[in-house]
């Protein structure tokens, strides 16, 4: 473990496409080990898509996503299954397994692949759950509980196995202020402590600067990246309008128009 | 709701002005003065309704202004036709004597507004910068304005959806070629993965939840013997009606039991069997793991390094393997029945005729194949249901899709394959 928890990812000339489609091309871009790094953009720029390619749910059209120095997507399948061990997922509605409780959501990888006993087993998942703020919670099924608890308990889940590098696919959307907040702190904590890499799709401002330590744009006009950096200085420096309009919240081409109020 | 078209057209003043409509033609359309000399208009007459208004003066010095009184809602019958009117009138400053270079909009008299004076206004704003036209809307309400300005500021983007391509019948039959053929693929590669996981089984290395299986064989066994029952009962009676009106005739009553003993245990028990299981079971599969796709809890079991195949499909498909023989004895016995009733009700047979010539009309070989006709089946019914359902799309009419195609081509790999058996066990004289 120790050896893969040093590794960065690294996109090298990523092109996504569906079918003839090319959603984005020429994507590079570096993550450290051990930061937090978000990819944001604007709605249909592939944000979540650049997700399912470094998870290995969605083959690259083109280019390669390297862990460490193992380049991911020519592994055999077998290979890339037992590889995405060391990632945890929490996906944008939790995902979790509709005919489990939380506890069994949250237990199914530590007894699939630990040693653990049961009684570590459940004192592990009460534990995690409580990190989450679902103590308590253990015995419900994802249908009886609400939106934001599905998510948590989702993340729960993801970081059963402590794993090397958690993935987020939109944390904060449909979060309460202040367990959007809670959130944050946790990822920063999780960082802090155990030193996992966390890569963050989002595009929640306050979200991005309280976590982020880098970042990268993806454009749905440009259909490529076109900002890389820490979202506080591409904010104070924009490279490009867009950029600099998406940070500081604004819409700059308004009234375009001769209906100037 | 009435026309305005034929408000100007039958209006007196419409015509003292040499206004002509015609009737019927696609709004906008308006055609100039017909029948008299061209003469440059000054004055459009206000177009008088009960509810919202507008009034249509000028150009005074290349200025149109547009007047809009009343209640201009969705309720009321408000005139929509306030854009037609303005393009008339620009058709009409086609007139070298009459120059138009802005519209100045006045709406100090508008009571109530909503969408409807938005789209209008929008509208002839999109005809001025067609045209070139600087337009003026200071006097309209500021939350008219506000919601313009909102509504341009993003700009439309500029390719549109393509139109869908004309289809021809050429094209249709290749693109159904290449779908069924991918279709195909697809089913081919599901059913040799299947082989793959259920040779993981065998040697025990297929991960999976033990306690799954429980429960799929609650749902697929137990929980199915009153329908196969009814079923396997009333095909058993009807076989028996079918048989004793026929025998009847040359005194061969007996033979009822034959008939229905050896049709119902090689044919129609486990066909019969499978299709109600595959529009019951098939399709709660596909259901289920289609509504798992839509949820992304697939994707989150491959993420965990968990294959779908073994977690899900291999359960679902144990527990129906599983159960099929029973569920075909079951029907046996129960369609065997069904021809007693007829027999001893109808044809007036003692009880132990009827069971003597079933038992030697029979015999295990003939039991035998249907039970083995019937796991086949089974597995069938388990294989396309959860083909359709992880092959689903993440749409709740996609998992409806799943469902029915489980369904239609269950039944069909069914009848298919209880064909080939015909054929086979002719051949081999089993």
């Amino acid at each position: 473990m120790a050896t893969i928890s040093k590794s960065t990812i690294t996109v090298d000339h990523l092109e996504m496409a569906y079918g003839d489609f090319v959603i984005q091309r020429d994507l590079n871009f570096i993550v450290q080990a051990g930061e937090v790094f978000i990819i944001m953009g604007d709605s249909g720029s592939g944000k979540s898509t650049l997700l399912r390619h470094l998870i290995g749910l969605q083959r690259p059209n083109h280019g390669r996503i390297l862990y460490g120095d193992t380049s991911f997507w020519d592994l055999n399948a077998e290979e890339r299954r037992h590889f995405a061990r060391r990632f945890g997922v929490l996906y944008q509605n939790g995902a979790l397994w509709s005919s489990m409780t939380l506890a069994q959501n949250v237990a199914l990888p530590l007894t699939e692949y630990t040693d653990y006993s049961q009684a570590e087993v459940a004192d592990l998942v009460s534990f995690k759950l409580a990190l989450v703020g679902l103590s308590g919670f253990e015995d419900y099924l994802p249908a009886e509980i609400s939106g934001g608890m599905r998510k948590r308990a989702g993340l729960a889940r993801a970081m059963a196995l402590d794993p090397d590098i958690l993935f987020f696919d939109e944390p904060s959307a449909g979060l309460d202020p202040i367990s959007s907040k809670r959130l944050d702190d946790l990822i920063l904590e999780l960082r802090d402590s155990l030193g996992t890499t966390i890569v963050v799709v989002t595009h929640e401002l306050a979200s991005i600067f309280a976590i982020a330590d880098n970042a990268v744009f993806v454009d749905a006009e440009a259909r490529t990246q076109t900002a890389l950096g820490d979202p506080r200085k591409l904010r104070d420096q924009p490279p490009s309008a867009k950029v600099g309009e998406f940070l500081a919240r604004s819409s700059g081409h308004q009234t375009t128009t001769g209906i100037n109020s | 709701m009435q026309c305005n078209w034929w408000c100007i057209h039958r209006s007196p003043l419409g015509r003292e002005h040499g206004l002509y409509i015609r009737g019927g033609i696609r709004r906008g359309e308006i055609c100039g003065p017909v029948g008299q000399p061209k003469k440059s208009m000054t004055t459009v007459p206000a177009i008088q309704q009960q509810a919202g208004k507008f009034e249509l003066s000028g150009p005074h010095n290349g200025t149109l202004t547009i007047t809009l009184r009343g209640d201009w809602t969705a309720r009321k019958s408000t005139d929509q036709n306030l854009v037609d009117a303005v393009d008339y009138l620009v058709c009409e400053t086609k007139d070298p004597h009459l120059t138009l270079d802005r519209i100045t909009f006045r709406g100090e008299a508008l009571t109530v507004w909503d969408g409807r004076v938005l789209v209008a206004v929008a509208a002839v704003l999109r005809l001025a910068r067609k045209l070139n036209l600087v337009t003026d809307l200071q006097s309209l309400p500021e939350g008219i304005r506000g919601l313009l300005v909102m509504s341009e500021a993003v700009p439309p983007r500029g390719e549109r959806r393509p139109a869908p391509t004309p289809s021809s019948m050429l094209l249709l039959i290749g693109q159904s070629t290449l779908q069924i053929t991918r279709a195909l693929g697809e089913s081919n590669h599901f059913l040799g993965q299947s082989l793959l996981t259920l040779w993981r089984f065998m040697w025990g290395r297929a991960r999976f939840l033990r306690s799954d299986i429980a429960v799929f064989i609650q749902e697929t066994g137990p929980q199915a013997l009153p329908i196969v029952g009814i079923i396997n009962v009333l095909l058993g009676v009807i076989l028996g009606f079918m048989g004793a009106v026929q025998l009847q005739q040359f005194g061969a009553g007996i033979y009822v039991a034959d008939l229905v003993a050896l049709g119902q245990t090689r044919e129609i028990a486990p066909m019969m069997t499978a299709i109600v299981m595959a529009g019951r079971t098939g399709a709660a599969y596909a259901a289920q793991l289609g509504t798992m796709q839509v949820n992304e809890e697939i994707d989150a079991l491959k993420t965990f390094g968990f294959s779908p195949m073994e977690f899900l499909v291999l359960p679902r498909m144990l527990a129906l393997a599983l159960m099929f023989p029973l569920l075909v004895l079951y029907a046996d016995a129960l369609g065997i029945f069904g021809g007693y009733l007829v027999g001893v009700g109808v044809l007036d047979l003692s009880t132990t005729e009827y069971i003597q010539q079933t038992r030697q009309a029979i015999d295990l070989s003939d039991i035998a194949l249907g039970v083995v006709k019937g796991s086949i089946f089974g597995i069938m019914v388990a294989v396309t249901g959860c083909m359709h359902g992880i092959q689903s799309g993440r749409s709740a009419s996609a998992v409806g899709n799943a469902a029915t195609n489980a369904v239609v081509s269950g039944i069909i790999a069914i009848i298919v394959m209880t064909a080939i058996f015909a054929v086979l066990t002719n051949l081999l004289r089993i």
